[in-house]
């Protein structure tokens, strides 16, 4: 039924009919991207960092928060694979479970803005009456510069993960709202919509089969760059130490600590430092990857 | 263009006012007793009392939220929790470096950023733009602290070209004033460069496919008066507005390279607010730097019609 109505207008943000033959090419167009080298590299060094992550463990790591007064600022060594910090904490460990820490809070908070942009963000589109007023306290928002704004936030409710995840979600809402309310004004007056509006079709069963589907690829794309910015609003958190409890072994706050004795020991801050350049680098050269293939139109605005 | 001046004046009211809104909410809708958040776990009784007496906490909520709005309009952005002093002047003792840092970096991202565009726009997908671009890539993913703390490293400790940390007022001569912001700046304009080079780069290539380009070229105009006179001139509206907008990303970074290089402005006065739990202040910092935020965006809009004539609204 829908195939019949579709018209050529539709191109340029499918309905989920016409799954079969996009999905395939989407697919080849990844695959054929990873003949780039860069692009090849970054996958690598995500995968490598998830793998770090995921087998922690069992990878030769001891307790990554375990003291020693005897094992302080240890050069590299067979006990320390990359030394020790002013605790005598092994900084081999730490790293590796700091990346755990980074992908819970990338993933965390790119799943919890996008799923709450994409409902404030239908409601919005759908609900004349509700639109003006939601989107002006987005515009709010979105003036606060988002760090500060979960610097407030944290500095109210107190360092945990939960909180800081809080906070670091609240100021990338905005724009999953903006992104998912243009997305349904659009497809609003596509005419497959009206065919359905038409036809009896329950709103939520439109909202659900016809129009939010068309949010998926873009919301895919966001989704990248979100985590990456949350691991990065992360560190810079528990780096300025207004993020993670200081216990908890997370990139920044390892660079926190290492701050004050940077000029002798410079590892203690580089070493963190540069794993998490490296992570953000990789996560954005394949978002910007992802956003060519998936969202053709978004790609061309920048 | 002066009715566009004054809606667009006009539009900023709704979003300021929302700004104050959201702080204002912050504070009071986050579980638990305001009064007992500002104060800390070991606060008395007596001392809960003092902080709701003077932040107004006991009063009803639409009333604390009109005092709140009308101290705002007054200029008043309260009192630090800790130290007793208006926040005003405590922004006001610590705005020079601030400043000095926020428009090195401007100036700076500038002269840099939007050559590497129009070099980078010239032949696309060429070797010079693939530079470009991964440069840019890297201004985006490395966060300022680690160039910041890598410069450090590499120029401070290793070479001992520059000071380590620290801040010289220019009082004190213009000398070690610069020379002790230029790590800072350079740190800073990672990636603020990144973006206005992105920007200049897809404008320009979007400008150069236009008729009077290919008119230009054909009236035999040098390549370089092609570039800067009519391509560069023609694109200038998105990399303005990106200016602007990248302002957001430059208040962030300034926070953290004040903190980094150790220099006394207002980027480290949130971090020490924070650290101290001094509420009021964190809040005025806020509203702020949000406010220069909304007011340089209106400002690029406004010049928008200057750059570029034939935008009527």
């Amino acid at each position: 039924m829908m195939k019949t109505i579709q018209n050529p207008a539709v191109g340029e943000l499918p309905p989920v009919g016409a799954g079969i033959d996009r999905k395939n090419s989407t697919f080849n167009q990844l695959l054929l991207s990873l003949k780039s080298i860069p692009v090849l590299v970054a996958l690598v060094v995500l995968v490598t960092v998830v793998v770090l992550a995921a087998f922690a463990p069992v990878l030769g790591t001891v307790d990554p928060i375990a003291i020693n007064p005897g094992g302080r600022f240890s050069p590299i060594s067979e006990a320390y694979w990359l030394g020790s910090d002013a605790y005598g904490r092994d900084l081999y460990s730490r790293l590796l479970y700091g990346a755990r820490i980074s992908l819970i809070v990338g993933l965390g908070a790119a799943a919890a803005s996008i799923a709450a942009g994409l409902v404030i963000g239908v409601v919005a589109g759908y609900l004349k009456v509700l639109d003006a007023i939601i989107m002006r306290v987005m515009d709010g928002v979105m003036a606060i510069p988002s760090i500060l704004l979960a610097i407030a936030l944290v500095s109210l409710t107190g360092a945990s993960l939960v909180t800081v995840l809080v906070a670091i979600t609240v100021p990338e809402i905005p724009r999953v709202v903006r992104l998912v309310r243009s997305i349904i004004l659009n497809v609003r007056s596509e005419a497959y919509v009206e065919a359905a509006v038409s036809l009896g079709t329950p709103t939520l069963r439109i909202l659900t089969r016809h129009m939010v589907p068309n949010t998926i690829a873009p919301l895919i794309v966001q989704g990248t760059f979100i985590f990456a910015s949350a691991i990065l609003t992360e560190a810079t958190l528990s780096f300025l130490g207004a993020g993670l409890p200081t216990e908890i072994p997370s990139w920044g706050n390892m660079m926190a600590d290492g701050r004050m004795y940077f000029q002798l020991y410079p590892g203690l801050v580089l070493y963190p430092g540069i794993v998490l350049a490296l992570t953000l680098l990789s996560v954005n050269i394949l978002g910007d990857v992802l956003r060519d293939v998936l969202d053709p139109k978004m790609a061309k605005r920048t | 263009m002066f009715p566009y001046v004054i809606k667009r004046v006009l539009a900023t009211i709704p979003v300021m006012t929302m700004v104050a809104v959201v702080v204002f909410a912050m504070l009071r809708l986050t579980p638990g007793d305001p009064a007992a958040i500002l104060a800390g776990d070991d606060a008395s009784g007596a001392q809960l009392e003092q902080i709701r007496r003077t932040m107004g906490l006991d009063q009803p909520i639409l009333t604390q939220l009109f005092v709140w709005l009308k101290q705002l309009l007054q200029g008043d952005l309260g009192v630090s929790l800790i130290s007793g002093t208006p926040v005003v002047s405590m922004i006001g003792s610590r705005v020079a470096p601030t400043i000095s840092l926020a428009l090195a970096t401007i100036v700076l991202t500038i002269i840099v950023a939007v050559p590497m565009g129009v070099v980078a726009a010239r032949r696309p997908g060429k070797l010079l733009d693939r530079t470009v671009m991964t440069f840019s890539v890297m201004g985006f993913s490395i966060p300022t602290f680690v160039i910041g703390y890598l410069l450090i490293y590499l120029l401070s400790l290793k070479l001992g070209w520059f000071p380590v940390q620290g801040y010289s007022p220019i009082e004190k001569g213009i000398g070690p004033f610069l020379h002790r912001l230029v790590l800072p700046t350079i740190a800073l304009s990672g990636i603020y460069v990144a973006l206005v080079a992105r920007i200049t780069r897809s404008s320009v290539i979007d400008v150069m496919g236009e008729d009077y380009i290919r008119t230009a070229r054909a009236k035999g105009a040098r390549e370089s008066t092609v570039l800067l006179r009519h391509a560069l001139r023609n694109a200038a509206v998105p990399i303005v507005t990106v200016i602007g907008i990248g302002v957001a990303s430059l208040i962030t970074g300034v926070v953290v390279t004040e903190s980094v290089f150790n220099l006394p402005g207002l980027g480290r006065l949130v971090v020490e607010a924070v650290l101290a739990r001094d509420y009021p202040v964190i809040q005025g910092l806020i509203l702020l730097f949000s406010f220069t935020y909304v007011l340089i965006n209106l400002t690029v809009d406004i010049l928008y019609t200057v750059f570029d004539p034939r935008i009527r609204y």
